[in-house]
């Protein structure tokens, strides 16, 4: 089936099988490669990417299902070369250890700082539930969001 | 895993969904938020050889008051329902159930007819329709109709919806003024409950609840209630929450443990509310 979806502001169209999942299309077919696969059971949060501005887990989607659909991955979070607000915190509080939860954490924490925008250190824990660092470096990862949402920089 | 391969169908409407499951048959799957269809396609534990989309059909996404009750449309996802301020002014325990579903990735896409349709006897938002005694609404081929909770859940799995009808609408009977606990045990975030309990006492002091994983199907503590009426404290009317269950045995938990954590978090939930 045909499908045609924005992915960083950039309109993709191809025909793929109904049962290819959103991350395998936007890995294998679009070659952006930063959003990772961490599981096959929807746990881990690693292939988080944003479905028209929230954050969603692009393993349990079919790529048919994002037909029209405005999508963001974290290729398209910075600007250029300026990091988005949110990278640019993890980066400062040495929010990643090997890296591999890193895109799916940082696209879960800007979709948590949009409906939420201030954030108490539990709601960070809450909102970001659904992604596993299995380096376990969870305070720093928190210590990033709540710095990102005190405005960054310092 | 990738799922075996399927045929796709968009339904552009409700009778086009009717149809194509018309068509097809047991063949057929609905696909609505998909985040309980998709992860059993991925094990291949479903393997549908016709998917029936229903995520466009807009007219089917919505919250309204209407008077005695709040009507959800069924393809309303989890996080429009946590976050309706009609849900929390008038059936404040489905919001607060909602809310505990998942995480934030889940409730992105999650749907309340799809976890009703599910049949999961480890859905949370069962136990919340069974405590506020909600009806719902399905469309078929002969027309709509109305079924009460308490006959909707058949089996592990299995409800009252017949293959080629779609879910359409949850109806919740408002309860304003109500005061209501919910309590989930799970040992990890983000885990399903291993026993849950959903709990509203309406200003009248009329208690409902309904349990999660006790039975191979979402259940109501009927004893429990009838102890409220009959004027029993919260720790009395807990010690009958497992009365009439049926709950399996499994890595998590034994029957025994199950029915010790269905007495404490019901004593909880109704402590929560008030009583
Ligand atoms: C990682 C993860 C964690 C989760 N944690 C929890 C949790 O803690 N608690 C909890 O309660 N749930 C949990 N869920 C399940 C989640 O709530 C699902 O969203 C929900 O159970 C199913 O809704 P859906 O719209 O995704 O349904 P789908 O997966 O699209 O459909 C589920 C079933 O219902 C049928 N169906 C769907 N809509 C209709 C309709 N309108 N009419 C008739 N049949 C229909 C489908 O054919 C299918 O058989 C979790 C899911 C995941 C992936
Ligand atoms: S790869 Fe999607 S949740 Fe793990
Ligand atoms: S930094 Fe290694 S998994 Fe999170």
């Amino acid at each position: 089936m045909e499908i045609s979806v924005t992915i960083n502001g950039t309109t993709h169209t191809h025909d793929v099988e109904p049962r290819t999942l959103l991350v395998h299309y936007i890995r294998d077919v679009v070659g952006l490669t930063g959003t990772n696969i961490g599981c096959d059971t929807s746990s881990c949060g690693a292939c988080t990417i944003h479905i028209n501005g929230e954050s969603v887990k692009s393993c349990t989607v079919f790529a048919v299902q994002a037909d029209g659909d405005d999508l963001l991955t974290i290729e398209g979070l910075a600007e250029g070369e300026t990091l988005h607000p949110m990278q640019e915190s993890f980066r400062q509080c040495h929010a990643l250890q090997c890296g591999y939860c890193t895109p799916g954490m940082v696209m879960a924490a800007v979709s948590l700082l949009d409906e939420n925008p201030d954030p108490t250190d539990r709601e960070v824990r809450l909102g970001l539930e659904g992604n596993l660092c299995r380096c376990t470096g969870y305070h720093n990862i928190v210590k990033a969001v709540l710095h990102c949402a005190a405005g960054g920089e310092q | 895993m990738i799922p075996a391969a399927f045929d796709y169908v968009r339904a552009g409407s409700a009778s086009e969904a009717i149809a194509a499951l018309a068509e097809h048959g047991d063949e057929a799957k609905l696909l609505a938020g998909g985040h309980s269809l998709i992860p059993l396609m991925r094990f291949r534990l479903a393997r549908p050889a016709v998917v029936v989309d229903i995520g466009r059909l807009d007219d089917l996404k919505y919250i309204r008051d209407a008077g005695d009750h709040v009507a959800i449309g069924a393809l309303t996802r989890h996080r429009d329902v946590e976050t309706s301020e009609l849900v929390a002014n008038r059936a404040g325990l489905l919001g607060e159930v909602t809310s505990h579903v998942g995480d934030p990735q889940v409730r992105h896409r999650g749907t309340i007819g799809g976890a009703v349709a599910h049949g999961d006897p480890a859905s949370d938002i069962p136990s919340a329709l069974i405590a506020l005694g909600a009806t719902l609404v399905a469309a078929g081929p002969q027309g709509t109709r109305e079924i009460s909770v308490d006959d909707f859940f058949t089996g592990f799995l299995e409800t009252a919806l017949g293959d080629d009808e779609l879910l359409t609408e949850v109806r919740i009977p408002a309860t304003d003024g109500a005061r209501w606990g919910f309590e989930k045990f799970n040992r990890r975030a983000q885990d399903w409950a291993i026993v849950g309990v959903s709990v509203v006492v309406r200003a009248g002091g009329e208690a409902g609840v309904g349990l999660v994983n006790m039975d191979s199907r979402p259940v109501r503590a009927a004893a429990v209630e009838s102890a409220v009426a009959g004027g029993a404290s919260a720790a009395e009317a807990a010690e009958l929450a497992a009365v009439g269950c049926d709950p399996t045995e499994d890595l998590n938990a034994s029957v025994e443990y199950r029915q010790h954590l269905a007495r404490v978090l019901t004593r909880r939930a109704l402590e929560t509310a008030g009583l």
